[in-house]
């Protein structure tokens, strides 16, 4: 089993949210389980730092040595600051997911919807495995 | 349901990402799969290749049988050596790639893809009835396991007395492998010295976990199809279903060089090959390098100026040129100014010379 953090948000996309309990800026990246199937990441396009996006929308990719998935914003606002370390080093995805491995933050407008608990999380993962 | 190798309990006990691959599951990787290409790069790596078909044609015709089925004069073809070769339809069109080892006067053993060996054995069967000759489908019997990397003959001398070192690339010999009969053969689909181990299924477990052991202080690592797929295409070796496939001739492919138009007797393709093997093909399969880090994949277009001038087959990062690289079917002409369209962006490419990655010998 991947490790699914209690303290996180989730996508159905693969993607965890920290921050949300705080309000204003929140941090994304791609979940563990999601960087096992992707296998090793080489290359990872992400948004530039200013842009608006709105919930759902594409913003970035992520590309392993078999596949490439898109990034979708998981909630609407401004992209307030990037990741270069992973844009340097991809193998970050795999190697620290939760941690080194972050993707962007966003400084949320609106109310975020349809986040999964690491609960309802874990439920989506071990049904696709 | 795919189909498991003799293997399949080993994979899972080395924590293996299983795939269906051409109706077999099979380990996509175990670990990362970038280590594992590059332990077959500057150590060795160890393959199960179970999924493979091994064809047995066999009797006084046998040779004749496959000179008119085949586009190799595999008569020429002295005992103990191998040969890579196709089985083309009437029209030249590829039905697949084969390697055919002769083992004796009158037995060859024609080694197929998994996704094609049945009809592979039906062919052959077929095209062998009017000689003195049986054709048989042991590909059951069969596990295949591979010992690919620079360190390959080192790690296989520890387990048998077969004259490894006289044993010429293309050339298999009967021996004993930790006390198991297998056909050695010097092949692969790496790019990289190494060896094909026929064996038993029954024998796979134990001669797999004996190579482990004897591989260990050599760095040998299990690797999967995942890297299996990015060394044959750094060496630039087609794959059936992408470089390879009946609209295509061995022509088509760069790889008319098959086919042996002055051997004796007609051949299945003979006069479709023959009209047009001093044409230059519409396209050709060429190497492409990405200048920037996105990956041309399987599927996408190659475009010059905008305009359509080809297709990409096969396309991965690469460890070892640090850059994506691509095998394409381009339009014959189309050389510079090339881009691939990755998702609508236009990426610029070069054409280069293949293979991407040639090794020191």
């Amino acid at each position: 089993m991947s490790n699914i953090p209690d303290e996180l948000s989730y996508t159905k996309e693969h993607e965890w949210v920290a921050g949300l309990d705080d309000g204003i800026t929140v941090t994304v990246g791609i979940t563990a389980y999601a960087a096992e199937a992707l296998g090793d990441v080489v290359y990872v396009q992400l948004p530039e730092a200013g842009s608006s996006v709105a919930a759902g929308d594409s913003v970035g990719e992520v590309e392993s040595t078999k596949s490439v998935s898109e990034i979708y914003a998981p909630v609407g606002g401004e992209i307030v600051e990037v990741n270069q370390a992973i844009v340097d080093d991809p193998s970050l995805a795999n190697s620290d997911p939760y941690g080194e491995g972050w993707m962007f933050r966003v400084r949320i407008e609106g109310d975020p919807e349809d986040l999964l608990s690491a609960a309802e999380y874990t439920a989506l993962t071990s049904g696709e495995s | 349901m795919s189909r498991p190798t003799p293997l399949r309990d080993v994979h899972e006990s080395l924590g293996a990402t299983l795939t269906d691959f051409a109706g077999w599951l099979m380990p996509l990787r175990y670990g990362s799969e970038s280590a594992e290409h590059n332990a077959v790069r500057q150590a060795a790596g160890l393959f199960d290749l179970s999924h493979m078909g091994e064809i047995f044609v066999t009797g006084p015709q046998a040779a004749e049988a496959l000179d008119y089925a085949l586009v190799g004069q595999l008569s020429a073809l002295t005992p103990g050596r191998a040969r890579y070769t196709m089985i083309v339809n009437e029209r030249g069109g590829v039905l697949d790639d084969l390697i055919v080892y002769r083992l004796g006067d009158e037995e060859f053993m024609v080694v197929a893809n998994a996704s094609n060996y049945e009809k592979v054995a039906a062919e052959l069967t077929d095209r062998a009835k009017p000689y003195d000759a049986a054709v048989e489908d042991r590909s059951e019997r069969y596990a295949l396991i591979a010992v690919q990397g620079p360190r390959a003959q080192e790690i296989l001398a520890t387990l048998t007395d077969a004259d490894l070192a006289g044993l010429k690339y293309y050339a298999g010999l009967p021996g004993l492998v930790d006390g198991r009969e297998a056909l050695i053969a010097r092949t692969g689909y790496t790019g990289e010295d190494g060896f094909e181990l026929f064996v038993a299924a029954q024998d796979a477990v134990p001669l797999w976990q004996a190579l482990t052991v004897a591989g260990e202080p050599y760095g040998l690592l299990p690797a999967g199809l995942s890297s299996r797929d990015t060394l044959r295409l750094e060496a630039g070796m087609p794959l059936y279903g992408n470089e390879l496939g009946p609209e295509l001739t061995p022509f088509d492919a760069g790889l008319g060089r098959v086919v042996k138009f002055d051997k004796p007797g007609d051949f299945v393709g003979r006069s479709a090959l023959e009209a047009v093997k001093d044409t230059p093909p519409r396209r050709r399969l060429v190497g492409l390098v990405a200048r920037g880090r996105r990956v041309p994949r399987h599927g996408y277009p190659v475009t010059k100026d905008g305009a359509v001038v080809g297709e990409v087959t096969s396309g991965a990062p690469s460890q070892t040129l640090g850059k994506p690289i691509a095998l394409a079917y381009v339009d014959t002409g189309a050389e510079a100014g090339l881009a691939v369209d990755i998702r609508g962006s236009q990426e610029p490419v070069d054409l280069v010379e293949l293979p991407f990655y040639r090794r020191n010998k």
